[in-house]
């Protein structure tokens, strides 16, 4: 192979800071030409970060970026567009308002002119069809009208066109999270044969199996740095687990407690999950942590956010007996009020409690918040500060202190462990156990299979329902993983 | 939580807005060498006070988030001074009759409001302009050929002042007060600015999110009505244009006020700053001698330098 | 089985759901439309005829262009609260300079289109919120306009006037001209492939950022076009009413907005609809004739443009529920 076409793409010591949050430290990665890389680590570990200087949206505080040989200045969109450098984003990055056919020409400025819409056309049914034969998604179709599994064969497949710009490397970042595993395997062996021709890709998942069997090589990260590298043949599951690292299950919940539980407390929880078909149900006790697992976006979220709702008014399929409160694990989308300080995100959930006859008492707030502070050690100088001065795992902290300072006795956790330190982690996972034995019952998503072994009992979700329930005694990884991926019927 | 506000309090734009209005204050009485320099706050002070009252009511409005303005404002407040007036019937003891008519005509509005937003499923905005061309049409069919004149006692009333400050700009400062208070110290002030930042964060954090926006609604609906019966007594006599300045005005009292035009930040204090300066920036301009439109142009321009200055609030996610 | 019969077979259900709704809701503005002029012809056989209907949708094609200016603004998410007193800018600009000194007008008119070039900078570099700055705006027109017509009066240059009485021979003149602008317009925005990066940015514009698209010229862009058919417009009012008044487009600001609304569009998400925002602007010019038909009271006209507006949305919501639940 010709010396030239080797590095397609190199990064030299690439740091990014987010206030406070250090999101990568000192990355050094490289794609040769015609090599599919995998990208492993947990949530937080900064692969998206990475991904995002690659594709130019995101410029770095420190490092180099060298492209076909040349460090770049000035590294952005534009420039990593010319120089054939495609990103699917994990967000999606189509237009809802355009067909299938406009989006395709976003990507491409030389499809101009008269007849574009006929080219445009043309271009992205070819790919489809190259790519995932039978899917049945027609280009004049209005992409918001499309199922989301559509919505993401369109934008892959999207990325994979040619038109006049070259295309080198296409970041593939989570691309199989909305597909069947029908299509996801028709995806992925399609990015086996174009990297065959000559073209580089970079696969991130969650699903280890898709990396070690489709990557070429590997690259680990943990807390924003590289930590591990090696040709796909050098890994396998375990290997890349340790490596992931982060496995901070704490002590095991002993079984006795889980089974006696189930015996003796009263029921806070029955809810089913709106498209399950047959009668299982999530059921929960006093004082019970219940863990809901399977892949990511599988359902778990929208029977919290049922259970969330039934607590309120009448849901049917779901009956909650006490007053609950949420986590949310998008922080930014559903948890912190980003105008307010640290005190008043914690006493939100609780200002009716708060109040001194009619108004709200800033006493009663700071001295919630204070009594929080310490049990939970959100770590700032003052907690009138803007809830934005605290890193990430701190904002998580308060956003525990918010539910757990609140009178709820049902707490609903929304993976909220998400791009958080180990440190934090253990100290909320020991939280968690005290509050459970008195008295609480916590249902917990979390796309972290470590974090189970805190849980009582387990129901595994596929597909919008629940497959599988799991005692304490036969919980294991394996097992949450095959019954992840057994069909629906 | 206190102790923070001071501090900032020195930080914050809204400052400027007072002390715009003392610029000009004195630039106008450098003008008359002094002469009606007294005569000139009371007269403002006056006209600030409508649009501190409207001002509130959209300041609450505009907190709830991006998307929420009320557009219905000034064809609220023409309704409601025709239905003031008719009921008043120029005779002093039905000025509380009046009064409480205005304040329904207004809640009935701002229920109204909230009922197409949540039935609709519109935002905000399309609503309360819907919901405004039919208020008007009610006022004017309603309202034809009405000139009634307020009773004496209530014009007296709206315009009365002592030691040259008007009593209707001393019941609108404790009004504010009592507005601050709701902002920030009660469940519903809090929810208000909670929605603002996110509205589903705030449904998350259990506040009750539907029942806040109503609330809100019904609350600018109420001072609009009340600003109508208030205004037909200041201009003696009711007419369905009485409102339509204080829709612009509403809104730029707002912006200028330091009240965050993307949601969940508001401020008080800010709107008495902004009334001011706007109102004596046209009383400067007045007796300079300035033709209307010059008016005009110069009010336009302090309200896209403000927001320029003020701007570049990055969306935050 | 081959790969063809398996994508025609998933295509079938996805079709049956989804056209009807997407073709109800694409009708909707047409549907209501011709229902107002069903209702005029039913009560005025006579109105529904040449010199009817041109006398009835006149004023209409001013109103269209001012709702088609709005449409562009909207498109990309913001909202122009001031292109109704531009209107009236470019009426008094038109019926007193464009006559007497041609070039100083066209001068100010291009300036105007300027001004709107530069407000979606503004509005895209500092980030700030259109509504607040096209308030502002507000009351800058509104202070030029009296500043250049302080009284009611000017005249419209001959050859606008003579434009706007044009007569087109079977259609009339307001008929062809709605049709003319809904269709350039469509051509442009719908139909052309810079006009689908246009839209894009409404419905997504971190994703045309990302592709490499410049966002500011996407703003300025269409915020300079806005500005374009508010001068179209503000000439075509000054056409039909021969002179000039500073108040004289401040109605168009609303009208605009429910126009955009009531032709399908949506405040955001880059959803609108040129073809359609004609035909709401033109039921709306119509509403106020139906009702003086139905001899209800002339005080009900702006009521029942607002009626119309709740109407439609009901409608639409309803067209929308249901449709969500098939999918």
């Amino acid at each position: 192979m010709p010396a030239a076409a080797a590095n397609i793409v190199r990064l030299d010591g690439v740091e990014k800071h987010f206030g406070a949050v250090r999101a990568l430290a000192k990355v050094d990665f490289s794609v040769d030409a015609g090599e599919c890389v995998g990208l492993v680590g947990h949530n937080g570990a900064g692969k998206s970060t990475l991904m995002h200087v690659l594709a130019g949206t995101l410029t770095p505080d420190r490092g180099q970026i060298i492209i076909g040989g040349e460090p770049r200045q000035g590294y952005a969109v534009e420039m990593a567009q010319k120089l054939g450098i495609r990103c699917v984003f994990q967000e999606l990055s189509l237009c809802p308002n355009l067909t299938v056919a406009e989006n395709a020409r976003v990507l491409h400025p030389t499809i101009t002119g008269w007849g574009w819409r006929r080219r445009a056309s043309r271009l992205i049914r070819g790919k489809l069809d190259e790519m995932f034969p039978g899917h049945g998604i027609v280009p004049d179709a209005l992409v918001g009208e499309l199922s989301i599994g559509k919505r993401q064969m369109v934008e892959v497949a999207r990325a994979f066109t040619v038109t006049k710009a070259p295309l080198h490397l296409v970041i593939l970042d989570e691309p199989t999270s909305s597909l069947d595993s029908h299509t996801a395997g028709q995806l992925l062996s399609y990015v086996r044969r174009v990297v065959a021709t000559g073209v580089s890709c970079i696969l991130i998942s969650h699903l280890l199996r898709e990396i070690l069997d489709y990557s070429d090589r590997i690259v680990v990260m943990r807390d924003g740095a590289a930590v591990a590298a090696g040709r796909a043949s050098e890994f396998d599951r375990d290997g890349l687990v340790t490596a992931m690292g982060g496995a901070a299950a704490g002590t095991v919940r002993p079984e006795e407690r889980a089974a006696g539980l189930r015996r003796t407390t009263p029921v806070r929880v029955r809810a089913r999950p709106a498209t399950q078909k047959d009668g299982r149900e999530l059921v929960a006790h006093e004082g019970e942590i219940i863990g809901l697992a399977g892949l990511a976006g599988h359902g778990q979220t929208e029977l919290l956010i049922r259970i969330f709702s039934g607590a309120s008014r009448r849901i049917p399929g779901v009956e909650v007996t006490a007053r609950v409160a949420l986590i949310a694990g998008d922080r930014q989308s559903d948890g912190i009020f980003p105008l307010w300080s640290i005190a008043e995100n914690i006493g939100v959930r609780s200002i009716a409690a708060l109040r001194k006859g009619l108004l709200i008492s800033p006493e009663l707030e700071k001295r919630l918040a204070e009594r929080w502070q310490k049990r939970i050690r959100i770590r700032t100088p003052d907690l009138r500060n803007n809830i934005l001065s605290l890193s990430g795992g701190n904002q998580q902290k308060a956003l525990f202190a918010r539910a757990l300072g609140s009178e709820a006795k049902l707490v609903l956790m929304d993976d909220p462990m998400r791009g958080v330190d180990i440190g934090t982690k253990l100290e909320v996972y020991d939280l968690i156990r005290a509050e459970a034995d008195g008295g609480r019952t916590f249902l917990w998503y979390t796309s972290e299979a470590d974090e189970l072994k805190n849980c009582d009992h387990v129901y595994v979700f596929r597909s919008g329902r629940i497959i599988a329930d799991l005692h304490r005694n036969e919980l294991s990884e394996e097992r949450v993983i095959q019954s992840s991926f057994e069909e629906v019927t | 939580m206190r102790l923070a506000g001071r501090i900032d309090l020195l930080t914050r734009p809204w400052v400027w807005s007072y002390l715009g209005a003392l610029l000009v204050w004195l630039a106008a009485i450098a003008f008359t060498h002094g002469y009606g320099a007294g005569g000139m706050l009371t007269a403002a002070l006056a006209l600030a006070v409508f649009c501190v009252i409207t001002g509130v009511a959209q300041m609450f409005v505009i907190t709830l988030g991006p998307g929420n303005v009320d557009l219905s404002l000034p064809a609220n407040i023409g309704l409601a001074s025709a239905v003031a007036m008719k009921v008043m019937h120029g005779s002093d003891s039905l000025i509380a009759a009046g009064l409480l008519a205005a304040l329904g005509s207004g809640i009935g509005i701002g229920i109204g409001n909230y009922l197409l937003i949540r039935l609709l499923r519109i935002p905000p905005i399309i609503a309360t302009l819907s919901a405004s061309f039919i208020i008007q049409s009610t006022g004017i069919s309603y309202g034809r050929g009405l000139q009634i004149k307020p009773p004496p006692g209530f014009a007296a009333f709206t315009t009365a002042q002592t030691a040259g400050i008007p009593l209707l700009a001393i019941g609108t400062a404790v009004f504010t007060v009592g507005a601050g208070i709701l902002l920030h110290r009660t469940i519903f002030g809090r929810s208000v600015l909670a929605i603002g930042q996110n509205p589903r964060a705030a449904w998350l954090a259990g506040i009750a999110v539907e029942r806040v926006r109503c609330a809100t609604y019904v609350l600018s609906g109420a001072l609009g009505g009340i600003s109508g019966a208030l205004l037909a007594g200041y201009f003696r006599g009711s007419s369905l244009e009485i409102g339509d300045e204080y829709l612009l005005a509403s809104i730029a009292c707002v912006v200028i006020g330091g009240t965050s035009v993307s949601g969940g930040k508001a401020n008080v204090p800010g709107l008495w700053g902004a009334a001011l300066f706007l109102v004596l920036l046209l009383t400067m301009l007045n007796t300079f001698g300035v033709s209307a439109g010059i008016r005009l142009l110069v009010t336009g321009f302090v309200i896209i330098a403000v927001i320029i200055a003020a701007g570049g609030q990055k969306p935050l996610r | 089985m081959s790969s063809v019969s398996a994508s025609s077979a998933a295509r079938v259900p996805l079709n049956r759901f989804r056209v009807p709704r997407r073709f109800l809701r694409a009708a909707l503005p047409g549907l209501s439309l011709a229902l107002v002029i069903l209702g005029i012809g039913e009560l005025n056989p006579r109105a529904v005829s040449y010199f009817g209907l041109n006398l009835m949708l006149n004023l209409g094609i001013p109103v269209a262009l001012a709702t088609i200016a709005q449409m562009f603004v909207i498109t990309v998410n913001d909202l122009d609260l001031s292109i109704g007193t531009f209107v009236s800018f470019v009426g008094c600009v038109a019926a007193t300079w464009l006559r007497d000194a041609p070039l100083l007008g066209v001068a100010v008119l291009l300036g105007g289109i300027g001004v709107y070039a530069l407000l979606g900078a503004v509005i895209y570099l500092r980030n700030v919120p259109s509504i607040v700055v096209t308030l502002g705006m507000f009351f800058v027109w509104q202070g030029l306009a009296i500043l250049i017509l302080p009284k009611p009066g000017g005249k419209a240059p001959v050859w606008l006037h003579a434009l706007m009485n044009f007569r087109t021979p079977y259609v009339p003149f307001p008929i062809v001209a709605a049709l003319v602008i809904a269709l350039v317009v469509h051509a442009g925005l719908m139909r052309s492939s810079y006009g689908a990066i246009l839209r894009g940015s409404g419905g997504n514009p971190s994703a045309i950022g990302r592709a490499g698209w410049s966002l500011l010229k996407i703003k300025v862009t269409m915020f300079a076009l806005a500005g374009v058919f508010g001068v179209l417009s503000g000439l075509a009012l000054i056409g039909l009413t021969t002179s000039a008044d500073a108040n004289i487009g401040k109605g168009y600001t609303l009208l605009s907005i429910a126009g955009v609304i009531l032709g399908g569009g949506e405040f955001v998400g880059g959803r609108t609809s040129p073809i359609g925002a004609v035909i709401g602007a033109l039921t709306l010019t119509l509403a106020g004739s139906l009702l003086n038909f139905m001899r209800i009271s002339p005080d009900w006209q702006v009521g029942a443009q607002g009626a119309i507006l709740i109407i439609v949305l009901a409608a639409r919501a309803v067209i929308n529920q249901t449709g969500g639940r098939a999918s």
